[in-house]
């Protein structure tokens, strides 16, 4: 025979579960939205080491 | 095992709220508070996302430093009334949970607010976790009456995070004026608690000024920082964060203030036990007001700024 009886134990532990859970969804959405913020703000820019090509292509085009 | 023991354990199986509780919400308001200050009165503004990523960062490193703190501390706070009621020693959360989340949201918060903000707000924030769980928890507070004194700059680094976080810079006046209003705030304040909590300390054997010196000693010692906090905190309406609002303010508190730390000097021991110490407990709780009353009117010179009546 299947346990089907919730213990109190269970209601305990989904609370906890779906705090932390919540909490790690509003800590992706904060990142997200952060994210967004960052690179769209007038003063952005991409380090020159990490632009792999994407400056000296702007660069170019600048420069055509 | 029998049903009684399965009862006892699941009772004792940690719920968010516990956790929340090892993180000092009370403390953590107090953060907020002065940080969000520290950053509104600088003279640089803040994208409204990253002010609230990075205070709400800031946030969470002082709830790790007092996870750790309670970790530390645990064997003295089940002794004293105060604080026996705190998670560890009531038995809801294990000291090892502690240490685990002070560690791990220590880490968080300090790489957080380096990215949302900038590295040297980052730095500090990792600096004044450190100060307030090595030097202060596990050195000083159990081992000097200076505590209070030492460990209060670990309360005051707030403002001047949220000043960083605004401008990047940490070489100017204004946020070290916020830093010395807090941390010369903090003796009388906690002293006047220990006045009237004095079993609390003697009992878990922490060497408060009240146990080491006396309870005379104490009452000068009040006094003595409460002239130079008033010197401090009047002289700071006349700096670029202060103005009419600020001075007023400033007047009356501490005008207030002076008095009760005064009547506190006055008064011995007889008269104390007397009236159950209601100077002093008043003076903890005008304390309280002091605080707020002051960072509100920075906040409040701030705000008026832009519509041209803050500040001189």
């Amino acid at each position: 025979m299947a346990i089907k009886a919730e213990h109190e134990i269970h209601t305990r532990r989904k609370g906890l579960n779906v705090g932390v859970g919540l909490m790690l969804g509003g800590f992706v959405l904060l990142i997200m939205v952060l994210t967004f913020t960052k690179i769209t703000s007038s003063d952005f820019q991409i380090p020159v080491s990490a632009a792999k090509g994407v400056g000296a292509q702007i660069g170019t085009e600048a420069a055509d | 095992m029998t049903d009684a023991t399965n009862t006892q354990s699941f009772e004792a199986e940690p719920q968010l709220g516990d956790y929340y509780a090892l993180m000092k919400p009370r403390v953590m308001q107090l953060v907020v508070f002065t940080a969000v200050v520290g950053m509104l009165a600088a003279p640089v503004g803040v994208n409204p996302v990253v002010a609230f990523a990075s205070i709400l960062f800031l946030a969470i490193g002082a709830g790790a430093s007092g996870a750790l703190n309670m970790w530390w501390d645990a064997d003295i706070d089940a002794v004293m009334k105060r604080t026996k009621g705190r998670p560890i020693p009531a038995g809801k959360v294990t000291a090892q949970s502690a240490m685990y989340l002070g560690v791990a949201l220590s880490g968080l918060s300090v790489m957080m607010l380096a990215l949302s903000a900038n590295l040297l707000a980052g730095a500090m924030l990792a600096f004044t976790i450190f100060f307030y769980v090595v030097p202060y928890s596990m050195w000083l507070k159990r081992s000097t009456p200076q505590n209070i004194v030492i460990g209060g700059a670990a309360g005051a680094f707030p403002p001047v995070i949220g000043w960083i976080i605004a401008t990047g810079e940490i070489a100017v006046l204004e946020p070290w004026l916020m830093f010395a209003l807090i941390f010369m705030w903090t003796p009388p304040h906690f002293w006047a608690l220990a006045l009237f909590m004095r079993n609390d300390y003697d009992d878990a054997e922490v060497p408060m000024l009240t146990v080491t010196h006396g309870r005379r000693a104490t009452r000068n010692h009040i006094l003595g920082y409460t002239v130079l906090l008033v010197i401090l905190a009047v002289g700071t309406a006349f700096t670029a964060i202060g103005g009419w609002i600020y001075l007023a303010t400033a007047l009356v508190l501490n005008a207030l203030f002076l008095k009760g730390a005064y009547d506190i000097w006055q008064r011995d021991e007889d008269m104390s036990e007397a009236d159950n110490f209601a100077i002093e407990r008043k003076f903890f709780r005008l304390s309280l007001w002091y605080l707020f009353a002051h960072f509100g009117a920075i906040l409040l010179e701030a705000a008026l700024k832009p519509i041209g009546f803050g500040g001189w």
